[in-house]
């Protein structure tokens, strides 16, 4: 059992170590900056897929410009503004904060004030009927 | 708080999220809206697909509503459009220039003759670079610049006659036709 676990687990190991993309800059600080540009563009064929990961063609044509614009003293936001103007944020894996977004960004705070106001009703009103009614508290369970 | 409120506030909350899905599953994620929409056609110069000596861009087909699409010799969805765009040209409405992309010569020379030419022109883009300038991410994708040389619209997919009538004939009559 444990075996088979820790052969199952392997897998998860190899996923991770390897990659799609064999290209290579000269200057490693470029490098740096080019796997994690590429990690947060999307490939647009495959739309789940980042450009780093996917086998696409377009993906390794965006790779390619990717490296000319870096060696080109591109900065990241300008290569971000290149990608975004030919294709929408959509590319973006980090969309920008928009009218249209603004509701996405602040879906996990409002959900977890939701969350929030709910818990404390329930338990303001459990409070008010333990004080009113000692005896009640222990019923709760079945009335719920 | 009311009983029937611990039914309502779920029930709402279902239906919302149905209304969500109503649209949300109807919608195709894989059109993505281009942002050129409204602005200045990309310029291009490229060897031309016929002959590697001669030059085919937007500087072409400037001052009058043009189409410019984008196919490959790999590309299923081009073939099945093919009839369309030879019927667009037989109608004469508004020129197509080709963009021949990530594609081989001689393969898309073959298939022109083969499949008639609709074409003005047919620029040639082997490396890919002016479809990224475009935003084009699939083929076939056609796209209608105006005389003004603003992209007017973008055809994701393969285009049909109901398409064409529906989506580009309307902007067509509203730009004003060119010669």
């Amino acid at each position: 059992m444990t075996r088979a676990a820790w052969f199952l687990a392997s897998f998860l190991l190899a996923s991770s170590a390897h990659a799609i993309d064999v290209e290579r800059l000269d200057d490693p600080i470029l490098q740096q900056r080019y796997e994690h540009l590429t990690h947060e563009l999307r490939c647009l064929v495959c739309q789940n897929e980042t450009i780093a990961d996917s086998n696409a063609t377009l993906a390794a044509d965006l790779r390619r410009e990717l490296r000319e614009m870096l060696n080109a003293g591109k900065s990241d936001a300008e290569i971000r503004a290149f990608l975004t103007e030919r294709y929408g944020d959509f590319v973006l894996y980090l969309p920008p904060v928009t009218p249209r977004t603004w509701l996405l960004w602040a879906a996990p705070a409002l959900l977890l004030l939701g969350g929030m106001v709910v818990a404390a009703l329930v338990i303001l009103r459990r409070a008010r009927t333990a004080r009113a009614n000692p005896a009640a508290l222990e019923e709760e369970p079945e009335n719920l | 708080m009311k009983q029937s409120l611990r039914f309502l506030v779920p029930a709402v909350l279902f239906a919302a999220l149905v209304g969500f899905f109503v649209i949300g599953l109807q919608k195709d994620p894989s059109e993505i809206r281009s942002p050129l929409i409204g602005k200045s056609a990309p310029a291009f110069s490229l060897e031309s697909l016929g002959d590697p000596a001669l030059r085919v861009g937007t500087a072409d087909l400037a001052g009058q509503p043009w189409l410019l699409n984008v196919w490959a010799t790999w590309c299923g969805g081009c073939r099945q459009e093919h009839e369309a765009l030879l019927e667009i040209a037989r109608e004469g409405r508004v020129p197509i220039m080709g963009l021949d992309w990530r594609d081989e010569r001689a393969l898309a020379l073959q298939w022109i003759a083969q499949l008639g030419n609709p074409y003005h022109s047919v620029a040639f883009d082997p490396e890919g670079r002016t479809a990224i300038d475009w935003g084009v991410y699939g083929a076939p994708e056609t796209f209608l610049i105006g005389a003004d040389g603003k992209v007017l619209h973008k055809q994701i997919g393969v285009m049909t006659p109901e398409i064409w009538r529906r989506d580009f004939l309307p902007l067509l009559s509203a730009t004003g036709e060119g010669s």
